[in-house]
């Protein structure tokens, strides 16, 4: 469960965030908003990537405040650009480096980097250097190097943003399939007909949030 | 810079320790060659690498890819020193890239790491953090191919209006581009958790 407790945020003269609170327990959430409208800062608030200037988020009931390292065990993120998230050479290397610090021995390590790969359809890529996918296979490159960690909730930046059709659905039947919490932060309004929950956000305020066809309508209100 | 090929040679088989030992010995040996006819047994021996670790194929575009290296070196040794120098020193640059090639070439990343890491865990008493060191080494080895698609996808930008020879145009974009993708790199990699301490270290 994350908790997002009157949160304020921002940098000089401008708040990204002013006064949001939110208790999210549903399995899929969408946030949706127009760009710059504070929707990819809410999604940084979860793993500690942005920690508020005021307010407070929670965790499971830990504090990314005070507790950013196990915050960040449980929150995994995949961001936009799949390029600015591949840290090795080959694919099952970058898979495999997520967990050079989770103390596991060789065996288990090499289990659980061919599952994530199999589990996205990767692992005939296991040697392939990651520079030369594709751009939806560098995305599920992404995705599988933070699933590969075993988070209890997964928070996407438009992941399927730079994609063409058939990769974004392939990312998202992925995404629909993972026993994980997901909160993911989307302009595809398309996209959000199966969640749980949709957040709308406006110039930093949480302006609706429910059932995706009443916040979608919010949303298409707003925009005009 | 070279990525890992799969192989089942000895040289894959061989762990990345005794390789790296082996390369250092290597490197040693090319430094200690004062004749072109030593140079040509150590270009030999290092072609005989190859061939024994099924990478032979891969031998011409490791040469090819030191021509400028290899023109300027042959070009500034033979005025200054002469051509049996300039063929030994050459000579000494190629054998010793060649060789550093093929240990990449058939070494994983995570096992060179390995091996730093192990190398490096003494100086933990002087606070130094191996990890992360050998995280910097794979972010370098990463930012070859990085840096030269952001260079390729600047140099089609300025093609494609008509700035081809202005260096001002070529490099302010791929430096910026380059520092964008510095941040949003190390933002991936504080989000994976990579930048936190590791268990047993806590």
């Amino acid at each position: 469960m994350i908790e997002v407790r009157d949160v304020t945020h921002g940098f000089a003269a401008r708040d990204i965030l002013r006064g949001v609170s939110a208790t999210l327990t549903e399995h899929r959430i969408a946030v949706i908003g127009a760009n710059g409208s504070g929707k990819s800062t809410f999604a940084r608030l979860f793993n500690g990537l942005v920690v508020p200037r005021e307010g407070e988020v929670l965790v499971d009931g830990l504090s990314t405040r005070s507790h950013a390292a196990e915050v960040r065990r449980a929150v995994g993120f995949v961001f936009t650009d799949p390029d600015a998230q591949i840290v090795m050479p080959t694919v099952a290397e970058d898979v495999a480096f997520g967990l050079r610090r989770r103390g596991l021995d060789r065996e288990e390590t090499r289990r659980r980097v061919f599952a994530a790969m199999s589990a996205v359809g990767l692992e005939i890529f296991a040697d392939h250097p990651a520079h030369l996918l594709s751009g939806g296979q560098k995305q599920l490159l992404a995705l599988c190097s933070v699933l590969v960690t075993e988070p209890r909730v997964l928070v996407c930046d438009e992941p399927t943003t730079l994609l063409d059709l058939r990769n974004t659905r392939r990312v998202l039947e992925i995404l629909q399939g993972l026993p994980q919490q997901v909160v993911m932060v989307t302009h595809d309004l398309d996209s959000v007909g199966g969640y749980d929950r949709v957040l709308v956000f406006d110039e930093g305020m949480l302006v609706a949030d429910g059932p995706p066809a009443a916040a979608v309508g919010h949303y298409r209100s707003l925009i005009g | 810079m070279n990525t890992y090929v799969p192989g089942r040679s000895w040289l894959h088989i061989l762990p990345a320790s005794v390789k790296l030992a082996g390369l250092a010995a290597g490197m040693v040996v090319v430094l200690l060659v004062d004749s072109p006819a030593g140079i040509a047994a150590a270009a030999g021996a290092t072609a005989l690498l190859y061939l024994t670790a099924g990478m032979v194929g891969a031998l011409p575009a490791q040469v090819w890819s030191l021509r400028w290296l290899v023109a300027g070196l042959v070009a500034l040794q033979a005025l200054t020193s002469g051509w049996a120098a300039a063929v030994v020193v050459t000579g000494r640059v190629v054998v010793a890239v060649v060789l550093a090639g093929l240990v990449t070439l058939t070494t994983r990343v995570v096992d060179l790491l390995d091996v730093f890491e192990r190398v490096l865990r003494p100086l933990r008493r002087l606070r130094v953090d191996s990890e992360r060191v050998a995280l910097v080494l794979a972010l370098a080895i990463r930012a070859v191919p990085v840096v030269a698609g952001l260079a390729a996808e600047v140099r089609d930008a300025q093609r494609a209006r008509g700035l081809r020879g202005s260096v001002r145009a070529y490099a302010v974009p791929l430096v910026v581009r380059t520092l964008r993708h510095a941040d949003a790199l190390g933002e991936a990699l504080v989000a994976r958790g990579l930048d936190d301490p590791a268990p047993s270290a806590r």
